[in-house]
């Protein structure tokens, strides 16, 4: 069996040499000192196999246009097995895969790895980082939530404002202005037309260059036998490998990537954030301002690349051992500190999320599936301090009976009388009165009805716009016209999905004067409070479709 | 392969059987855990299936038997992350005793829309001449099972019609 396995190889080699080019590549003679520092290339090449494939899997499922965009990913994330995992594993590999390219960098920095003559293996590094950063910027706008959409409004509004190029650069990236249609369609092909392949070249030539110098050795290394690329820096490169693979599995299962809000271009409330290893350029920015803003958004970070290509042109000294490199040590430290500065800076000033940006929409939860009702009761519930003797989810004193026990649930006439005289209905309780109007109590008491032991944390963790909005929804009658889950009646339309047809803009007009925007509409207008405007409009918008 | 290209003698060949094991080991288990669940995200159905829903199709009255009736709706079907509106059709019978087939609008070859014949009395599918009787099952040509029939449901006069269901028996 081995014997004819070895012919055929011995065959397939005859005809294209490819036996004799693997050995040629494995058997590659490496210096003596090589070993667990030198496995980050490795491991970045796998990562940037990992996002091909996973990559190549999320398109399989993926309309790239706005809109239907975001709901092809909830369908991949919702409907589809395994959707949640692999969109995981693209996302964390991302990040991981800058962490491991910026790692690979500070070794070869630290080691003094680029010198001559591996100045142009040096270079081709930079510009794939350069490409790894592009996948992130350019990935991120297509989910096309509210978090990329607004992420690369600021984005390109950066890239807009570079001296000389800006104009060009902006209309390169999306017709000038707004982000539509067309950046996105540009932002896609980016990642995954010319990105990919551009790394593909750009990688077999930085591994060429490799091959070429060999791995750069340390001083001393002349004196000592050689080592054989394979096995031993193949298997310190694999268990590498999968140490790495394993970290990501684990987030891409425990760490769930929320999916925002459909984007809203017209949501004033939204404050833009970009991805993590984005936060420290964004800090930059802030320390510049009124015409000096260009220097900290373009001219520094244009710096700082050009610095980064020049690194081996600066540094000419001859190779030393790395325990000796004191000024590189010093420098990687100083840039960590810099960029942890920056990055902690950003974090802490971040305003705190809103509500809204904090739920994930991708599947409805429990809370969004309650009644106006019952979420004014929710509402009611907070207001009157009942936690102060009843445990719901993570919060409250059990002084009182647990409410989410459905064995002691009674039906709502008597909840009411309850509510009102408690030691009446339940000699000896020591539970003071509600002082609540009838309807008051009644949506208390829907609510407790639908409280038990399996939605009670969720419950308990429904946004206070939510709860808020269901009482504006309930004081002026909306439920007289209007359906919510189900709930209501249907003169006008069902207003489950209105996320998914008005935009925040039209229905905050809307509100002030319907038969401006739909002429034979019968609703009155409605002078809100910005307030209550505010959080009825994101109460609807939450409801799921 | 030349001695020149082996590792090293010092190692001792246990070393580097268990260096080469784990290479291996650590491969096959990656590709497992990203084989696996590929391959269910690209072969396990979504999980949504198509809402049961019955469409009110037309009025009974108008079937004479055995005469079919071709009749068209408009059906709400899932597709991908899309719900979309289309029109369909069916093609309705009522049989001597009364109980009604609706059959789906495809030749059960290979897709083809296929007619009434009157003169023949039979379904014929103009692609490669399957035909059909009026109880949908296979008289002649390439098809390899009955007409597909949607769920009936008769209230009053109004006929009802659910999902479409493929004829479990095969033809021999």
């Amino acid at each position: 069996m081995r014997g004819r396995w070895d012919r055929l190889g011995i065959w397939l080699d005859h005809r294209t040499g490819i036996q004799t080019a693997v050995r040629n590549f494995l058997y590659e003679d490496i210096p003596a000192s090589s070993g667990w520092h030198q496995v980050f290339g490795s491991v970045a090449i796998f990562l940037f196999m990992v996002q091909a494939f996973t990559g190549a899997l999320l398109a399989f499922n993926y309309a790239p246009t706005p809109g239907d965009a975001y709901n092809s990913l909830r369908y991949i994330l919702t409907e589809l097995t395994g959707g949640r995992l692999i969109r995981g594993l693209h996302h964390w590999g991302a990040s991981m895969m800058i962490v491991v390219v910026v790692l690979h960098m500070v070794q070869v920095f630290l080691y003094g790895a680029y010198k001559k003559p591996r100045e142009a293996t040096w270079i081709v590094g930079v510009v794939l980082l350069l490409v790894t950063l592009a996948y992130g910027l350019t990935g991120y706008l297509l989910p096309w939530d509210n978090r990329a959409y607004w992420g690369t409004v600021v984005a390109t509004q950066i890239a807009a404002q570079a001296p000389v190029l800006g104009p060009y650069l902006a209309r390169l990236l999306g017709g000038g202005g707004a982000v539509g249609v067309v950046t996105f369609a540009r932002f896609y092909g980016l990642h995954v037309l010319l990105l990919p392949p551009a790394t593909l070249l750009l990688m077999a030539l930085h591994v060429y260059l490799v091959r070429k110098h060999g791995v750069a050795p340390a001083p001393g290394d002349e004196l000592l036998p050689s080592k054989k690329f394979y096995p031993h820096q193949v298997f310190k490169d694999t268990v590498a490998v999968g140490v790495v693979f394993a970290v990501l599995f684990m987030m891409a299962v425990a760490v769930r990537v929320p999916l925002e809000q459909l984007a809203d271009p017209t949501d004033t409330s939204y404050t833009p954030r970009p991805e993590w290893y984005f936060l420290f350029l964004f800090q930059t920015l802030k320390l510049f301002s009124g015409p000096l803003e260009v220097v900290g958004s373009v001219v520094l970070p244009g710096l700082a690349v050009l610095a980064l290509i020049l690194v081996p042109f600066i540094d000419r000294t001859r190779m030393v051992n790395v325990t000796r490199r004191f000024a590189a040590a010093a420098f990687v430290l100083l840039a960590a500190i810099g960029w942890g500065g920056l990055t902690a800076a950003a974090v802490l000033t971040t305003p705190k999320e809103a509500q809204t940006e904090a739920i994930d929409f991708s599947a409805p939860t429990d809370w969004m599936q309650l009644s106006p009702q019952e979420m004014a009761g929710v509402a009611y519930f907070r207001k009157e301090n009942c936690t102060a003797c009843h445990v719901v989810g993570e919060h409250g004193t059990a002084i009182g009976p647990d409410l989410t026990k459905t064995s002691i649930h009674k039906d709502a006439a008597w909840m009411i009388q309850h509510f009102k005289r408690p030691s009446a209905i339940r000699p000896g309780s020591s539970m003071p009165p509600i002082q609540l109007t009838d309807a008051q109590l009644n949506t208390l008491a829907a609510f407790l009805l639908k409280l038990n032991s399996n939605n009670a944390t969720a419950l308990d963790n429904a946004p206070e716009f939510a709860s808020d909005g269901a009482l504006v929804y309930l004081a002026n009658h909306c439920g007289g016209c209007h359906l919510v889950n189900g709930v209501g009646m249907k003169v006008g339309p069902p207003l489950n999905g209105l996320a998914k047809r008005q935009s925040r803009s039209w229905v905050d007009d809307h509100f002030a004067n319907p038969q401006k925007l739909v002429p034979d509409s019968i609703m009155p207008a409605y002078k809100l409070s910005p307030k209550d405007l505010e959080n009825l409009t994101n109460y609807l918008f939450a409801l799921p479709e | 392969m030349s001695n020149a290209e082996r590792a090293p003698s010092q190692e001792s060949p246990t070393r580097r059987n268990f260096y080469v094991g784990a290479i291996y080991a650590i491969g096959a288990l990656i590709s497992a855990a990203l084989g696996v669940p590929a391959l269910a995200y690209l072969f396990f159905p979504p999980k949504a299936l198509q809402p049961d829903e019955w469409i009110d199709i037309g009025d009974t009255t108008r079937l004479a038997p055995n005469e079919p009736a071709e009749m068209s709706f408009r059906r709400n079907r899932v597709d991908g992350w899309k719900v979309i509106s289309e029109k369909s059709t069916a093609w309705v019978v009522k049989g001597a005793d009364n109980r009604i087939a609706a059959f789906g609008p495809q030749c059960t070859h290979l897709g083809c829309a296929y007619h009434w014949d009157d003169g023949k009395n039979l379904f014929l599918c103009p692609c490669h001449n399957s035909l059909f009787g009026v109880d949908g099952k296979v008289q002649a040509g390439p098809a390899p099972r009955p007409l597909d029939r949607y769920d009936v449901k008769v209230q009053g006069n109004k006929l009802l019609i659910g999902n479409l269901r493929q004829s479990g028996e095969s033809k021999s």
